[in-house]
């Protein structure tokens, strides 16, 4: 069942047109990978999404038009954004940065240690003050803690030593695996992305240029449009 | 550098010990000064939430502060004329009452910073702090041009309004009224920064986009806080109209509402303890400066300036250390 679809979206940032009618369709409990080179627009698809950015076409998430809400309307329904660049709350501690975003449901504090046990020791210390490995980490709990029905992980890896990306693939996957999370991933790794993902969306230029389940996403396509 | 604990336990035993000095040297004027300290310290606390937590620079919160003070002012001074405050719709008294005066200021000023928060949040930066002057300025002219209530010459009220179990014309009984008041308010404000309402306002003050994208509606907090806050400042004009048993136009003055502002930078801006920090500096300024100079606020300019310049988080943050939230 289409859980998540974008049909025919398309927006601008003043007069430079950045979406030319993005399609995209995710069924619930899966992982979608929305990959493409620097600057074709897949930050901006999220930002369509969560309603950052006005957009044209048709936006549904769990059967609402998603057209006339407001960004934090779009969170309440269920949307959980984890942003480029992390930004967390930065003046305030992590246990803050948490309760701040907390809503009812399965997420809580604990729930949040437990998978990255690192925000645990670090509960009273100000987000600024963490590493960025951390502060991704906070980025993706503060996500988790408005318990979202999909979750979108917007270059979540960027810029990370291999380590803390390792951690931060593995809870993904735990997401994944255990709670059966929908989430819409991208990100510059195309061989994290193959192991997690159901599905992928390729854009081009603003444009959605190939769609498929991973498994039939070749190597050829992935040159030719991602780079790699 | 100090702890701020123990530095508010500090501020927290001067507020104490010198009016218990005050009484028993027979000082009453010292204890009506900390009490003036004590209204001013509240009427800041309430701005502070809006500008210290919020980020939301009001220049106008004499609209609220006065809009108390004539609350009080209107409901005795028909309670001692023995007329009512209005017969249509229904009839409404006057009263002595200081806690039906309390909940009626708190009411009244809390619509109004509904109604001025709703029109002037749409807006931010030097638009909100001009729309904010604005309201109050209206709410000045319309106090001077309503000649029932006195006018540009203002309401006297003759006898201090009544608290049951007290006798408020005492100074230290007023004092002490007026300083639980303030330690309820700041007990409930030291609460209310570190629930989740307090936090997501003090994050939207970083970051509007990003407290929007984890679902909370950042105009609606901005809203709830500056009704908190203008229903604080409110209080505070009741219990500073009954001080002075007068009322008039200066308390809606913008001078009024840059004061408060004052009083929370000297202190250090989103400090708990910051506003009563800088209202006590400015009382006492105003009363040792006061009796030696007509020009003091040259004096209050420079130290403004120093701390402005200098020392960014306020008193507070000088002896005890920036607050991280606040850089």
């Amino acid at each position: 069942m289409s859980f998540l679809s974008l049909n025919n979206v398309s927006a601008s940032y003043g007069s430079s047109q950045a979406l030319f009618g993005v399609n995209l369709t995710l069924n619930e409990g899966e992982v979608m990978a929305l990959m493409g080179r620097n600057g074709m627009g897949k930050s901006t698809t999220v930002r369509c999404i969560c309603r950052m950015i006005p957009s044209s076409g048709s936006l549904t998430f769990a059967s609402v038009d998603l057209s006339k809400l407001a960004s934090h309307q779009a969170s309440r329904l269920g949307i959980g954004l984890v942003p480029e660049g992390r930004r967390c709350f930065s003046g305030l501690s992590v246990y803050e940065n948490l309760v701040a975003a907390a809503r009812p449901g399965f997420w809580t504090f604990e729930k949040i240690v437990d998978l990255f046990p690192r925000l645990g020791e670090r509960k009273q210390q100000i987000a600024s003050s963490l590493s960025g490995g951390e502060q991704q980490m906070l980025a993706i709990g503060r996500a988790l803690m408005t318990n979202p029905k999909l979750l979108i992980l917007d270059e979540a890896t960027e810029g990370l030593a291999p380590l803390i990306r390792d951690e931060i693939w593995n809870a993904i996957k735990q997401l994944k695996t255990e709670t059966g999370l929908s989430i819409l991933v991208i990100d510059k790794s195309v061989t994290e992305l193959r192991s997690i993902s159901d599905s992928a969306v390729i854009l081009e230029r603003g444009r959605d240029v190939w769609s498929g389940k991973m498994s039939e996403l070749t190597s050829e396509i992935t040159a030719k449009y991602v780079g790699v | 550098m100090i702890s701020e604990r123990y530095f508010n336990i500090a501020i927290l035993a001067l507020l104490i010990i010198v009016p218990t000095w005050a009484y028993f040297a027979d000082e009453p004027f010292t204890i009506t000064l900390m009490t003036r300290a004590a209204i001013f310290a509240l009427a800041a606390v309430g701005l502070n939430l809006a500008l210290g937590t919020g980020g939301l620079v009001s220049f106008g919160h004499a609209a609220f502060f006065g809009m108390g003070g004539y609350v009080m002012g209107i409901l005795a001074h028909h309670a001692q004329t023995f007329t009512p405050v209005a017969e249509v719709p229904f009839l409404i008294e006057g009263t002595k009452s200081m806690p039906v005066i309390w909940l009626v200021s708190i009411l009244l000023s809390a619509v109004l910073a509904w109604v001025i928060g709703f029109l002037s949040l749409r807006t931010s930066g030097v638009y909100f702090i001009m729309i904010t002057l604005a309201f109050a300025q209206m709410m000045f002219f319309f106090s001077i041009s309503w000649s029932e209530y006195g006018g540009e010459d203002g309401l006297s009220i003759y006898v201090r309004n009544s608290f049951p179990g007290l006798n408020t014309l005492d100074p230290i009984q007023f004092y002490i009224l007026c300083l639980a008041i303030l330690l309820i308010v700041l007990g409930a404000m030291a609460r209310v920064v570190k629930s989740p309402f307090g936090l997501a306002l003090n994050a939207a003050r970083q970051s509007p986009q990003r407290v929007d994208a984890v679902g909370l509606n950042v105009k609606r907090l901005r809203l709830v806080a500056f009704i908190i806050s203008g229903a604080i400042t409110g209080l505070a004009g009741a219990l500073f109209a009954d001080l002075n048993r007068f009322v008039s136009p200066t308390m809606f003055s913008w001078q009024l509402s840059g004061e408060i502002m004052v009083f929370i930078i000297i202190g250090g801006v989103g400090r708990l303890f910051g506003p009563v920090v800088g209202a006590l500096i400015f009382v006492a300024l105003e009363h040792f400066l006061g009796g030696l100079s007509d020009f003091w606020h040259i004096y209050l300019g420079l130290l403004l300036l120093m701390i402005v310049l200098f020392g960014k988080g306020g008193i507070i943050g000088m002896i005890c250390g920036r607050e991280k939230s606040h850089g």
